[in-house]
């Protein structure tokens, strides 16, 4: 493990922004601290780089205890989350800071400083002041200056924050390419689920002070260990009562909820030739809303008093408000106070079907892009 | 349309004029009044009356303590504003209270108090005896020259840090924290750094508090008593507007006058800074 966090808490007066936090991170992984504002994410993030002092646990950095050593001597490299550009220096003198202060011969800062210059892509705008630039190049500067001593860590908080969505998706891409380029070891700080899915590959998900999961985007989505986790990843709904949708009735009494997202939900017309065979496992429900979602529709399906969501492509055929439609729930996680389980619908399991013929029937193309 | 125009039109003018009018009959005509008076016997009587000795020892007094002051007031202005926008601290809210305090309290209470802590009764006077008889040096502090310097700065003492305290919360600790996790230590960071983001304010400030140490009169009235030697320019006024006679009077003007040419070249400055500062933000 090249960063170690080890029942890690901070206190901040009577506030706790971290709760016995442990955690390792191999070197040369990009990892995403995830959850919503106020879980504690940047606070583990700020302890890292030594900006914050844990009240009790200890934090290593390539198996030495940093605790005790002074933020600039642990190596790090940090991109803050407005970037804390220097708005009184020019580009150059910014990347060329933290090489000044490391004594290093002015003909070696300037190379180094074009060479930074030459990776990020900002060739040309060394003489220009903070405010002559646009966001995404702000960024860049931010990511060459942290870069310049050559850090063998490095710690970006919101790195995407300031930047407006149609730039962002652009530099979510630059940044992983630029990390990947450069070889460090590096954690962001996201409350975007999307942003840390895309550009991570490892998550930790933390809410109120504690880390609730730790694993691969994949994994994250795909097997959620906690209520948190389920309901936070994805579009999700919480369901109560969700014992009362068909296939799922032997849960009753076992979990204190359900939370089903819309890819689980499969909304048909009764004469789709394509879910003849899932016909008899369905049931009935009734349009309630359509929304628009630009590349899909996003339906609100009255299913016996329970409101679920699902997508339709727009390649199908249209549907109306009020119309009856038939739904059937592939899977949904069910989850009690502590941890979230995934439940398959009993009477698909159950089916004659083979696995096989179950996947063509429900991921398959022949499921989705009709156009009857 | 046309009648909303017109009526709004009228309105702005009203407005115009009674603002216009306003600033007129309150502060240019009776310093109009200062300047004409003090020119009603003559440009030579004028001379004469500006370079009496009484007068050019209150204009070094009042050049001194506002020099003291804006020196004094710079120093502790940039360090305490650093201080309470770039730390926290118990007691930081309450540090940034006291230091209003002179805004709130009428000057001539503040030349009271320091008669109350360094004049015959106060508690600090035996102190000041004991270091008078031992170092041999004859230290007075009320009615001397070192209670006027006390009492200018006593009454400028915000004016700085006043200015500085919003720009630099305005600007955050982000760029510090950046510059000290990439090694850089406190007076660095100071320097290359905070310094830079206060520039303007500070200059401001400066002004500011260099015009307010030029007009003090009642602190100082409280601790001056000895006209030649600790008077400063207001004082002088004073005394001889005081005096009576129609040539004292007419000299009280002239030499009113030199403090409103300063005061206006003080006034020209502001706006050139200020405009400046527009400028600059108008950058970002």
């Amino acid at each position: 493990m090249y960063v170690e966090l080890k029942n890690i808490n901070k206190n901040f007066g009577s506030f706790q922004a971290s709760k016995d936090v442990s955690f390792g991170i191999e070197k040369g992984r990009l990892v995403a601290l995830l959850g919503p504002s106020g879980s504690g994410k940047t606070t583990i993030l700020r302890m890292i780089a030594g900006l914050e002092t844990p009240t009790s646990g200890d934090i290593l950095i390539d198996g030495v205890r940093v605790n005790d050593i002074a933020p600039a001597d642990r190596g790090i490299g940090f991109v803050f989350q407005n970037y804390a550009l220097f708005r009184y220096m020019t580009v150059f003198d910014n990347i060329a800071f933290g090489l000044k202060l490391k004594k290093m011969p002015a003909a070696q800062i300037r190379e180094r400083v074009m060479e930074l210059l030459k990776l990020t892509g900002l060739e040309g705008m060394e003489k220009r002041f903070p405010n002559q630039l646009s966001g995404g190049q702000r960024q860049r500067v931010a990511f060459a200056r942290a870069l310049a001593p050559n850090p063998s860590l490095l710690l970006l908080d919101e790195p995407f924050a300031a930047i407006d969505a149609k730039v962002r998706q652009e530099l979510r891409s630059w940044l992983r390419e630029m990390i990947y380029k450069v070889g460090i070891t590096s954690i962001f700080v996201t409350h975007d689920q999307d942003e840390a899915v895309e550009v991570a590959d490892e998550i930790i998900v933390t809410n109120q002070g504690r880390v609730e999961q730790i694993g691969t985007p994949r994994q994250i989505y795909k097997e959620p260990q906690t209520p948190f986790v389920s309901e936070f990843i994805g579009q999700s709904a919480v369901i109560p009562d969700y014992y009362r949708l068909r296939g799922f009735e032997s849960g009753k009494g076992k979990y204190t909820g359900a939370i089903i997202r819309p890819e689980f939900v499969e909304a048909f017309k009764s004469d789709n030739p394509h879910f003849a065979d899932l016909l008899s496992f369905s049931e009935e429900g009734v349009i309630k809303d359509i929304l628009f979602r630009g590349n899909s529709l996003e339906l609100k399906i009255d299913v016996d008093g329970i409101t679920l969501s699902t997508f339709r492509s727009l390649e199908r055929r249209p549907v109306e408000i009020g119309e009856k439609m038939n739904v059937i729930i592939y899977r949904l996680f069910a989850f009690d106070k502590e941890k979230s389980y995934l439940l398959e619908n009993e009477n698909l399991a159950n089916s004659n079907a083979s696995p096989e013929d179950m996947d063509a029937l429900i991921y398959g193309d022949a499921g989705y892009f009709v156009s009857h | 349309m046309k009648e909303t125009q017109k009526g709004s039109a009228a309105t702005r003018n009203i407005l115009i004029i009674i603002a216009v009018a306003f600033v007129v009959i309150m502060l240019v005509l009776p310093l109009a009044a200062v300047i004409g008076n003090s020119l009603r016997k003559g440009f030579e009587f004028y001379m004469h009356a500006i370079t009496a000795r009484y007068v050019i020892s209150a204009l070094k007094v009042t050049l001194l303590a506002t020099v003291v002051a804006v020196g004094v007031n710079t120093f502790f202005g940039m360090i305490s504003s650093w201080v309470i926008t770039k730390f926290s601290f118990r007691g930081k809210q309450f540090l940034a209270t006291l230091i209003d305090i002179p805004f709130s309290i009428s000057p001539v209470i503040a030349g009271l108090a320091f008669i109350m802590t360094f004049g015959r009764l106060g508690w600090a006077y035996p102190i000041l005896e004991n270091i008078s008889r031992i170092t041999g040096m004859d230290i007075q502090i009320v009615f001397a020259l070192p209670g006027v310097l006390l009492a200018t700065i006593f009454v400028t003492f915000p004016f700085v840090s006043r200015e500085i305290i919003p720009v630099l919360n305005a600007e955050g600790k982000d760029e510090e924290e950046a510059a000290a996790l990439m090694g850089a230590k406190g007076f660095y960071i100071f320097r290359k750094i905070t310094f830079p983001q206060m520039k303007w304010a500070l200059v401001y400030g400066i002004i500011l508090c260099a015009a307010r140490a030029l007009g003090e009169f009642g602190a100082v009235a409280a601790l001056s008593k000895t006209r030649g030697k600790t008077f400063t320019l207001p004082l002088e006024i004073d005394a001889l507007y005081l005096s009576g006679d129609s040539d004292s009077l007419v000299a009280a003007f002239a030499v009113s006058s030199i403090l409103v040419i300063i005061a206006i070249i003080v006034l020209v400055l502001r706006n050139i800074m200020e405009y400046r500062a527009k400028l600059r933000a108008a950058q970002k």
